[in-house]
């Protein structure tokens, strides 16, 4: 055990020299998590629209006016024919036409029948549809309001309750993830760098001389990293409640748990990928050029995984992102404890024993 | 000019003496590329709803009836229990719930007014407020459905409505792919690239050679350039077979020129790479390097406009998204793929790009000292 | 003769440490001039300032006619160098890497082809020409840096420990090679550890904590502190140094 410290206190000092390296590693994470929880939305708000209004009647200002003061939409642009929308799309700025034919406010009320044509710059496909949506919304609120001067019997009410996040914050979903995403790239790049560099530096051949076991070799190369993501954990997690005003609704304990099973998930796949490079480089490019992709749009913080086709939600579950985001929406957010996220635990802890598993035996192999 | 060509040898040798990388470099982005895009649908569709029904009508039923069918939602659970219904919720097994309350044929009918109660998960914002939408207006049809069964057919054309027809440009069937492939193109580009550069010169620092190079003549300029240039060839075989692949596995084929993506990629990869060596010269150790890089990339990658909308950014945000290289590039793809833009549409992302090459590469050779 | 290497008070400072404190000597052309000194006594730091690459603090010095301070391109047309880390590729070939260096050194294609062919033969390596640098035995390392620092035929070569870490028969050849170098008229500058070597040499300066103590043919200062080898100089000078690793 003494020699075990002794191994684990010759990292300590490799980091703590290395005060550039610390320096990034524990501010890192902070700065991230501040810069994407607030800029990462998945809301579409502030989109720049243009306007056709061939009626300029009193219906017509009064829906343009609903739509400028909702958050959503900023009328940048008033046209003046139908070809100009095609220069307004292609100088890029606008994301959406509103045309009002001529008449529109006599149509409605005469006619009982009106027309409004939505067209969306659908480049952006996400953007579009979403965009149609709010609109059709806000037009459809006009309908209503003119509408009820006449009472109509038969009517059902339906109230509405927004769970967990009243307020709608685009932050509720996406800390999560962000959590996720910067937990695991970190710690499993630390741990694959710092381990092919002693291979490359030819150190790791005089540990391996050692009278130390080889496995007790590596896991001390990996216990002062999983310290500093203590700290990330814990500087996180504070940036969340206090500067993002992500509540942690759960217990602590648990939520401090589950990080720390999931750091070691990425200590573990560090190992891993070790074993398997023979420069920083490839390590490298295998720890965050192949990680960093699927686990932005697999783990399901951007993109729905029940949207997806069979074969990628089955690919899904291997990424250990997916689990952990998983139980910190459960326990920071919803509040709730171990017996709802068990199945997501074990699942995490299984990852572990696999990759850890896997390198020990990959390492003996080399050894051999 | 041939100290350069000594120099290019060189660099590329080294590249293709490490098979590892160079299978990284090749296969992956391939890989991601066939994979990936099928993951990015934001549409919200398939809403797993928990219905807790206590009326068990035939109103009630009918309802259920109207909401399954119409695509939108998939029925997870139904039950006449609260509890059990949030129990779904909280293990994401719902989306939505919806209660009907005991007497809820009856109120419509004699009393003119009944309540449904519609209780969301809203952690994802968005998909809360579009999926109540949904349920909302197909709770305003059904009603629509039962006034029309007990009132007079022409009292319903009395109401003034508004039709609204939408049209999707550029993108008719919102083809999310027609999006996504270009843009994580150029997001596997970017990543190549810079980590390939930042590395490059901090590891002949850590090995020593760096040492012998600045004792001979070679010019620093033409040390960069003898990094950049491999990596600049690189990245373009990445992007055509990026682009093969857009074509043979996605059908996508810009409807502006491949000259003008061609001709933008040039200059912004001069960009990514400059930005990598400039980091390789001020970095001590490969492990900074790629921290710094690693960094940076994240950055660049998340906030440039790919995953979520620039415009619903803070402004703070949006300002850094201005120095962002990924964001220019994106949005040249988007306009050359899908709107077909051509080189005098792009011009300013062409100046504002060249301009950040210049200043990368000039700063990274301003930086890089022969003598200490 | 006009001397290839001036220096005059040369010092260099790394903020309150002086790692070279006001050395002055020359060096003769086709000299082989031996630079000897305990670790740490800034041998390394002093030839780097005559290689152009680190800046001097004070004092002046040129090279091959080039101030230290404003010529460090011109120095380096002119000299060649074997520094104490490897310095050679190790993943790229034997030829690669004599090409590569001749190349950057502006050597024309058929200069090239010509000397790559002498040198692989002169040094036994027509079996290890495609091999991988990585894969030879230290002391054909060693020996190949050697001849590719005089490839492009400087006026000086500038070789830091260069034997270091390799066994007494491949150091002995090492040396035949700079005898060799030196008959074509080059200037060799050595540091060494081992003072075997230092008896092969024409001049040798003992640096002692940043200063040099004694400058001489090595009979002279044998004579000088009465000892019967350099071994026992170097021992007598550096007894009283206060730096060392």
């Amino acid at each position: 055990m003494k020699q075990f410290f002794s191994f684990v206190k010759k990292e300590f000092y490799h980091i703590w020299r290395d005060k550039r390296t610390m320096f990034i590693l524990l501010g890192m994470p902070v700065v991230q998590i501040v810069i994407f929880g607030f800029a990462l939305t998945n809301e579409v708000k502030n989109s720049q629209i243009a306007i056709l209004d061939n009626a300029k009647d009193e219906a017509s200002s009064t829906i343009i006016t609903q739509l400028d003061a909702s958050k959503y939409f900023e009328i940048r642009q008033n046209l003046h024919s139908y070809p100009e929308i095609e220069k307004a799309f292609e100088a890029g700025k606008i994301k959406m036409a509103i045309v009002f034919p001529q008449n529109f406010s006599e149509d409605l009320h005469h006619l009982n029948k009106a027309q409004i044509q939505l067209v969306a710059d659908a480049s952006d496909p996400n953007v579009a549809n979403i965009l149609t949506n709010y609109a059709t919304a806000i037009i459809g609120d006009y309908q209503r309001r003119i509408n009820t001067n006449n009472v109509l019997p038969y009517t059902i009410d339906t109230e509405t309750r927004m769970l967990y996040n009243p307020q709608l914050k685009g932050a509720y979903n996406f800390v999560p993830g962000v959590m996720a995403m910067v937990l695991l790239l970190v710690c499993t790049m630390m741990t694959a760098i710092t381990i092919v560099k002693e291979k490359e530096m030819g150190t790791m051949e005089i540990m391996l001389v050692s009278p130390m076991k080889p496995i007790m070799v590596i896991i001390a190369k990996a216990v002062p990293y999983l310290l500093l993501s203590i700290i990330n954990i814990a500087s996180i997690l504070l940036l969340s409640v206090y500067v993002l005003e992500v509540p942690i609704n759960g217990s602590i304990v648990l939520l401090v748990f589950e990080s720390i099973l999931f750091t070691l998930v990425s200590l573990s796949l560090g190992l891993l990928i070790s074993t398997g490079a023979e420069s920083q480089q490839t390590a490298m490019f295998i720890s965050l050029v192949a990680l960093f992709l699927p686990t932005v749009m697999l783990s399901g913080f951007m993109f729905p995984v029940e949207n997806m086709p069979l074969p990628l939600r089955i690919i899904s579950n291997i990424v250990p992102a997916k689990w952990y985001y998983s139980i910190v929406k459960s326990v920071m957010i919803k509040g709730l404890g171990l017996k709802v996220i068990w199945k997501e635990t074990l699942i995490l802890a299984g990852m572990m024993l696999f990759f850890l598993t896997l390198a020990i035996r990959k390492f003996k192999i080399r050894l051999a | 000019m041939r100290t350069l060509k000594f120099l290019l040898q060189k660099e590329f040798r080294q590249i293709f003496r490490d098979p590892s990388i160079l299978r990284v470099i090749f296969i992956m982005p391939v890989i991601q590329l066939m994979i990936l895009p099928w993951a990015a649908d934001y549409e919200i569709k398939n809403i797993k709803l928990s219905v807790v029904d206590h009326d068990h009508s035939e109103y009630s039923r009918k309802l259920i009836n109207k909401i399954t069918a119409s695509g939108y939602f998939e029925l997870a659970d139904y039950s006449n229990s609260y509890k059990q219904a949030l129990h779904k919720v909280e293990h994401d097994e719902a989306d939505l719930m919806l209660e009907i309350p005991t007497s809820f044929e009856k109120d419509v009918v004699k009393e003119n007014k009944a309540k449904l109660f519609m209780a969301l998960n809203a952690i994802n914002g968005v998909k809360a407020n579009l999926g109540g939408a949904y349920l909302r207006t197909i709770i305003q049809d059904y009603n629509q459905e039962i006034r029309l069964e007990w009132l007079q057919m022409p009292r319903m054309n009395i109401e003034p409505t508004i039709q609204i027809t939408s049209s999707n440009w550029y993108n008719p069937l919102l083809n999310y792919k027609y999006f996504m492939v270009p843009g994580i193109l150029v997001i596997l580009l970017t990543m190549i690239g810079s980590n390939l550069a930042a590395i490059n010169i901090v590891k002949e620092k850590e090995i020593g050679t760096i040492e012998q190079i600045n004792v001979t003549p070679v010019k620093k300029y033409h040390f960069l350039l003898g990094k950049l240039v491999p990596f600049w060839i690189l990245g373009m075989v990445v992007l055509t077979l990026g682009l093969f692949i857009s074509w043979a596995v996605y059908g996508i084929i810009p409807l502006g020129s491949y000259l003008t993506i061609y001709a933008f990629a040039a200059v912004y990869l001069l960009t990514v790479l400059g930005l990598g060596l400039l980091i390789s010269t001020y970095a001590g150790t490969q492990q900074q390097a790629m921290l710094i890089s690693f960094f940076l990339m994240m950055i660049f990658i998340l906030m440039g406009g790919l995953y979520t909308s620039i415009d619903s950014m803070p402004h703070w945000a949006q300002i850094i998204t201005k120095f962002n290289p990924v964001s220019y590039f994106i949005d040249v793809m988007r306009m050359v793929v899908l709107k077909g833009s051509g080189f005098w549409d792009v011009r300013y992302h062409f100046i504002i790009m060249f301009t950040f090459a210049t200043v990368f590469n000039g700063w990274a050779i301003w930086h890089y000292r022969k003598t200490s | 003769m006009q001397a290839v290497i001036k220096a005059d008070k040369l010092s260099k400072h790394f903020g309150h440490f002086t790692a070279v404190n006001e050395i002055s000597f020359e060096v003769a052309p086709g000299e082989i001039f031996g630079f000897l000194g305990a670790n740490g006594a800034g041998k390394t730091t002093a030839m780097r300032m005559l290689c152009g690459l680190s800046i001097p603090t004070s004092g002046t010095a040129t090279v091959a006619g080039f101030d230290v301070y404003k010529q460090t391109e011109e120095i380096k047309k002119n000299i060649g160098y074997m520094s104490q880390k490897f310095s050679l590729y190790e993943d790229l070939t034997v030829l690669e890497n004599i090409r590569f260096y001749g190349g950057i050194y502006g050597l024309s294609d058929r200069d090239l082809q010509q000397k790559s062919e002498t040198l692989i033969t002169r040094l036994n390596l027509q079996n290890e020409a495609k091999k991988l640098v990585g894969s030879l035995p230290l002391g054909w390392k060693q020996k190949l840096s050697f001849s590719v620092a005089v490839l492009h035929e400087p006026k000086i070569v500038f070789l830091d420990e260069p034997t270091g870490g390799v066994d007494p028969v491949t150091r002995r050849q090492f040396w035949d090679l700079i005898y060799e170098v030196a008959d074509r008229g080059i200037t060799v500058f050595v540091t060494t550890h081992y003072m075997d070597e230092a008896e092969y040499c024409n001049r040798v300066s003992i640096m002692v904590d940043g200063s040099i103590e004694a400058l001489d043919t090595p009979p002279k200062l044998k004579q000088q502190f009465s000892a019967n080898s350099m071994d026992e100089v170097f021992y007598e000078l550096a007894r009283g140094a206060k730096r060392s690793e």
